[in-house]
């Protein structure tokens, strides 16, 4: 490699990891601002303007807090635990397209941690990953609550995972039409939802060629999935605070918290910028190249990038402000009885109709 | 190297940076943090109360069942991934073959709620 492929390669990394990161301290205000508005409240206000700095203060705090360990705790796994939850939510994003490509000289640069041809695989596999260290933080802490907690995340993460697997599996079959081939690289399926439906009907010739629009219900159930995957109200019974204390991270103090509060929120951004990667068209949008200046059209991807995940992270918001918990076995029964052959008929759906307007009629 | 390698580097290269991230913060605060152990610090936490009993709890068993369940489905994903991208080739024939597999399993799930393992009592 030489030394510009090795430039671009920190860009992709360092780049990826500060959006992450840099992302990661905006929302926690954000999400907090967002909820203090919708009930009618002024939420942080003291640190910084308008308390933008709130989250720096809240972490510097936690860097001065003695972090406990129980007396029975497995010290080897709880110690592991922290590590475990925080490197797959990075993982997540490491296959998102966040911009566009831009050249070093001769050198194409992807603003995209790195083009997996098992993208989509890859990030329901990291995703299966993170609830690992749910479940060995909650059981090694040799405590009653967190182990409750901990088997009560297993068993939501692991229903609610294989409805994300199957709602994903009409997405990738729809693209699979849209193009040459079939494809699990994001940076592909955000290629192929380029254009509008202009050939479908003229009248719809401005609606962008997003999936989320032949994909309506495969979006909604993703969506919703991808709620409870996040453990975010009102599918937060893992951490229900009235009934299993603090849930898995109980007996967790300190910096070793914190770690577990950076999880969650990187995986709830990496799942807000999965979702308009997969059905908004990602970083796809109008750059008026050449009639605005060349620095401004390269960045502007990274932005309509940015607009849909917040987009998408301003409904994760919502939700949470506006369903109250559901029971275990509400939410038990969603995921089995609604989400997963909603999911499952909705892919044999959408293969007839894309058979038949690839193959035509059987009988014809 | 080609790109296949290259890209699998930057993945290599995001495993190191989380872990040293954790590692970094986590060991700031211990140079930072206080530590003054006491037994009843140590103590598991129960509302504040003596902690009663063993640190472990009986769960109930119908996770277990769902666990089982889960590894059909996701099993299935597996088998469906692969013929969703190459569903072109594959052809009719294929879409058939996957709707009966699917029905086979719904078939299961069918059972599964009629045996009342879904309900949650």
């Amino acid at each position: 490699m030489t030394g510009v492929e090795w430039l671009a390669l920190g860009i992709k990394v360092l780049g990826a990891f500060g959006l992450l990161l840099l992302a990661t301290l905006l929302n926690v205000w954000v999400e907090r601002k967002v909820l203090a508005d919708m009930q009618n409240r002024l939420g942080p206000m003291r640190a910084g303007p308008f308390g933008v700095l709130q989250t720096v203060a809240d972490g510097l705090k936690l860097f001065f807090k003695e972090s406990i360990m129980p007396r029975k705790a497995e010290v080897g796994m709880y110690l592991l635990a922290p590590f475990l939850a925080v490197v797959p939510a990075f993982l997540i994003f490491v296959n998102i397209p966040w911009g566009g490509s831009f050249h070093i000289g001769e050198t194409e640069v992807v603003l995209q941690g790195a083009d997996l041809d098992i993208g989509l695989l890859f990030i329901l596999a990291m995703s299966s990953i993170a609830v690992y260290a749910v479940v060995l933080a909650g059981w090694s802490s040799g405590s009653k609550y967190p182990l409750l907690g901990g088997v009560r995340a297993t068993a939501q993460a692991i229903s609610y995972e294989a409805a994300i697997g199957l709602s994903l599996v009409s997405v990738v079959l729809f693209t699979a039409t849209q193009g040459d081939g079939g494809t699990l690289s994001l940076y592909e399926i955000v290629q192929r939802q380029s254009g509008t439906w202009a050939d479908v009907h003229p009248i719809v010739g401005w609606v962008p060629r997003w999936n989320i629009i032949p994909q309506i219900a495969a979006f909604v159930i993703f969506l919703t999935a991808a709620v409870a995957e996040t453990n975010r109200a009102p599918f937060d019974l893992v951490e229900a605070e009235q009934e299993l204390v603090g849930g898995f991270h109980t007996e967790y103090s300190g910096m070793r918290f914190a770690m577990f509060f950076l999880a969650e929120y990187v995986n709830i951004f990496s799942m807000s910028a999965l979702t308009a990667t997969l059905f908004l068209g990602g970083w796809l949008g109008p750059t008026w190249e050449g009639t605005l200046p060349a620095f401004i059209s390269g960045a502007l991807p990274t932005v309509w990038f940015l607009i849909k995940t917040y987009a998408i992270f301003f409904i994760f918001i919502w939700i949470r402000a506006t369903l109250p918990r559901l029971r275990y076995d509400q939410l038990m029964s969603l995921g089995w009885k609604r989400l997963i052959p909603g999911a499952l008929g909705w892919l044999v759906l959408s293969g007839l109709v894309l058979a038949f307007r690839q193959f035509g009629a059987p009988w014809g | 190297m080609s790109t296949y390698f290259e890209s699998y580097l930057t993945v290599g290269a995001f495993v190191a940076l989380g872990a040293v991230l954790v590692l970094v913060m986590l060991g700031v605060a211990a140079v930072l943090r206080p530590s003054k152990p006491k037994m009843t610090k140590a103590e598991i936490y129960e509302c504040g109360v003596d902690p009663v009993g063993t640190g472990w709890s009986q769960t109930y068993v119908r996770y277990f069942v769902f666990g089982l369940l889960f590894l059909i489905f996701d099993v299935e994903a597996v088998f469906v991934f692969p013929w969703a991208i190459a569903a072109e080739e594959l052809g009719m024939f294929g879409l058939i073959a996957i709707i009966l597999f699917t029905l086979t399993l719904v078939e299961g799930l069918v059972y599964a709620a009629k045996k009342g393992v879904l309900q949650w009592e």
